[in-house]
């Protein structure tokens, strides 16, 4: 890559956490954020578990010191909460004292609301400040507009990877120039939208999700928003900032094989993986963790697995997913996952894979099941979506 | 620095866009607050047994992109890029209304798989086996320029010799109900309807899709070079001419070099002072307009691009898009900005290669 990219400001809340530092407090002690839910009215609530995040759209909204007739949705809210963190992590006073762009990922937007007032909108009126809740991108305008950005504003939407490729894009307008500091992530509620969508593809388990065991029975759904602050290296240089890590490559490529599953032997993540190498100048063994998508579905930690064993061969480097704490948290995956990269190379830490006991027949790849501490350079972190879309990011150390 | 030639182009909207010369046969619509696109035969792009169960936007995607594929006489692009404000709207409805009718039970996956924002980027990359970089942006009126703006850095930085970027919306009932009591459709009573001279609020809903190929190198088949293209989430009316201006200069272009310029106005009379203060800012310029023929949508930009594309490559304007009488001939260099109410600015800067 011609220029990595400072990561200058994170910020996150997930159900292992309301900041950074939860989340890492959580990752250390194995404290997992899956339970029954709470928050939603959906008659599944028995037999699934998620990742929710306990705190209802008021105590939200309240944190955010928001009026009670505002109009955010829970996708809105919660991007917004990490947004506060990851600005004022990276100590920024004025967020258009330079070319500021705001890139953020969803899946659903506000369909929180559009799934609870969809037939109330004609009935009651005091419903319809909502009624832009369906559209995806006015999650991230609400959020541009709270923190006071004017400047670029957009929203990717390519499912479970929209993050990543949020990242990726953020990067390539620093690197061209076009911006000086991006604010990229993901933001996504959980909705009967989702829960549905995924229930009628069998692909949820009804227990705790256990990536890479050959009995994983599906995922668990999360909801989360973390976002990165990004800075060129003048305004890092310009105003002395400290740099967490740097994205040092990316790759994205297209499976091209279904709408909603993955190819047997990986090969749209095979290809981001090698596009992410290429650019960065990295070779595989130069990564010492891989946070992998992991979802633990029986069809994509096979697929993911084999992709893996492609690119590494016989030195896998230690591996884990972190879905076991987080749950599936859709469009904000890959940027709670990028967090917890940063935090991996800061910390020098390996967060395990919880729940794993047996390995999958299909292979011999054991993930890290302990927290395990040692000198970590580089990590790769892959997020793959619907539509066959395969993302990589790789996060490398800040020396 | 690699120059993105725009090779080819597909089109469906509400006028006759495909298998038809430049805006021939126009219709100009004074009295529907809803237009429906004109749906080719799919037959020719689309096997029959597809065709019922494919969205309606993802139909308008695979024909659109084959015809510009088709035209750039390129096989499988190197990337694909798409722009969709709201995806694929009509199976989203038809999930949501499933699951609220008959409280969550007896769902079957389809409409739920179709709704997904990158449905149509995902079918065009299968249909193509194209494995390269795909991507998918959902921004309001500025979810195709970011799709142009990432297929141009994709080219200038070599990551991508040839891209395949569009814009597809499509409309559903639900959602024009809800436009509507929320006041951005027209109301029926504020009949007839001028884009030109408004006198109401709101606009005129409608659907479609543009897809082109853009490439590294100029082709027989070239339209256009794409040189430059910006995107801001919010300006009052007065920061609009300071905004072009400030564009123009950093791309070295002096306002005089500016040979038509091309709105989207959509005849909403409260927000369209935006469009008049650049029409203001280039009153010696050719004006052209585009939304009193494609309606509005969150990608109708991407029809203001394919006129502007065409007017480029056949050198003439049609009279019923013209804006104001200045007739320069020679047009060598065309701006265009859109705005939806007040929200998503963009600019657009193409050049006659």
């Amino acid at each position: 890559m011609n220029k990595r990219v400072a990561i200058t400001g994170m910020g996150i809340i997930s159900s292992i956490g309301n900041s950074v530092e939860e989340n890492f407090q959580s990752l250390k002690s194995g404290k997992i954020g899956i339970s029954t839910i709470e928050n939603l009215e959906t008659i599944h609530k028995e037999v699934i578990k998620v990742g929710e995040i306990k705190l209802t759209n008021q105590q939200l909204a309240q944190k955010l010191n928001l009026s009670e007739d505002n109009n955010f949705s829970r996708t809105t809210l919660l991007g917004a909460i990490a947004v506060c963190e990851a600005i004022e992590n990276a100590n920024i006073s004025n967020i258009n004292d330079c070319r500021s762009g705001f890139i953020s990922a969803t899946s659903v937007g506000g369909m929180d609301l559009n799934e609870k007032y969809f037939y109330e909108y004609f009935k009651d009126e005091s419903t319809r400040r909502f009624l832009n809740s369906h559209d995806a991108g006015d999650s991230s305008h609400q959020i541009a507009d709270y923190i006071g950005l004017k400047g670029m504003v957009t929203t990717v939407s390519t499912a479970c990877s929209s993050a990543a490729n949020a990242i990726m894009l953020g990067c390539r307008l620093i690197q061209s120039g076009q911006l000086d500091r991006v604010i990229v992530g993901g933001t996504d509620a959980l909705a009967k939208f989702t829960i549905n969508g995924f229930k009628t593809l069998m692909i949820l388990s009804d227990t705790y999700n256990t990536p890479f065991d050959n009995d994983r029975k599906g995922l668990n759904l999360g909801e989360a928003a973390a976002f990165l602050v990004l800075e060129s290296d003048e305004i890092v240089q310009k105003n002395n900032k400290k740099v967490l890590a740097y994205v040092s490559g990316f790759g994205n490529a297209n499976d091209a094989f279904h709408q909603t599953a993955s190819s047997e032997n990986g090969e749209g993540a095979f290809l981001a993986m090698q596009k992410a190498f290429k650019l960065a100048n990295l070779q595989p063994e130069d990564i010492d963790y891989i946070n992998a998508h992991g979802t633990a579905t029986p069809n994509n930690d096979l697929s993911e697995g084999r992709a893996i064993l492609r690119i590494f061969k016989d030195s896998v480097p230690d591996f884990s997913s972190t879905k076991a704490f987080t749950g599936h948290t859709l469009a904000a995956a890959a940027a709670i996952e990028a967090v917890y990269s940063v935090l991996a190379l800061q910390h020098n830490l390996v967060f395990q894979n919880m729940n794993f006991k047996k390995p999958m027949e299909e292979f011999n790849l054991i993930p890290q099941t302990t927290l395990k501490e040692k000198n970590i350079n580089h990590v790769l972190s892959n997020s793959f979506g619907f539509g066959g879309n395969c993302s990589t990011v790789l996060f490398s150390k800040s020396k | 620095m690699k120059k993105s030639y725009i090779n080819g182009i597909g089109c469906i909207s509400a006028q006759k866009t495909v298998d038809s010369n430049f805006l021939s046969e126009i219709e100009i619509n004074t009295t529907e607050t809803v237009l429906n696109a004109k749906q080719p035969s799919y037959t020719e792009v689309i096997s029959p047994s597809f065709i019922r169960r494919m969205a309606k936007g993802v139909k308008m995607g695979i024909f659109t992109s084959t015809q510009a594929l088709k035209e750039a006489n390129l096989e499988v692009p190197d990337a694909i890029i798409t722009g969709t404000g709201l995806g694929c709207l009509e199976d989203s409805e038809k999930f949501l209304k499933a699951i609220l009718d008959n409280n969550e039970q007896f769902l079957t996956p389809t409409s739920f798989i179709q709704s997904t924002h990158n449905t149509v980027a995902g079918q065009i990359a299968l249909g193509l086996q194209c494995k390269g970089y795909n991507f998918t942006y959902v921004n309001g009126a500025v979810s195709f320029e970011t799709a142009l703006l990432d297929a141009k850095l994709q080219i200038e930085s070599d990551e991508a010799n040839s891209v395949l970027v569009g814009g597809i919306d499509e409309t559903a009932q639900h959602n024009i109900d809800v436009q509507r009591i929320a006041g951005k459709i027209k109301k029926q009573e504020d009949v007839p309807f001028s884009v030109l001279n408004p006198t109401s609020k709101g606009m005129i809903l409608s659907e479609g899709a543009s897809f082109f190929v853009l490439e590294n190198q100029q082709k027989e088949s070239s339209y256009a070079t794409l040189e430059a293209i910006s995107i801001l989430n919010s300006l009052e009316v007065d920061e609009v001419q300071g905004y072009v201006k400030t564009f123009l200069s950093d791309n070295k272009i002096n306002p005089n070099d500016i040979d038509l310029v091309v709105l989207g106005n959509n005849g909403d009379v409260e927000f369209d002072v935006y469009f008049n203060q650049v029409s203001d800012l280039f009153n010696t310029t050719s004006q052209a307009y585009y939304k009193h023929l494609s309606g509005e949508f969150y990608t109708a930009s991407g029809f203001g691009l394919w006129m502007a594309s065409n007017i480029l490559k056949l050198q003439t304007i049609p009279a019923d898009v013209k804006m104001n009488s200045v007739e320069k001939g020679n047009y060598q260099t065309v701006l265009l900005y859109n705005q939806y109410r007040g929200k998503d600015h963009s600019l657009t800067l193409i050049k006659k290669c």
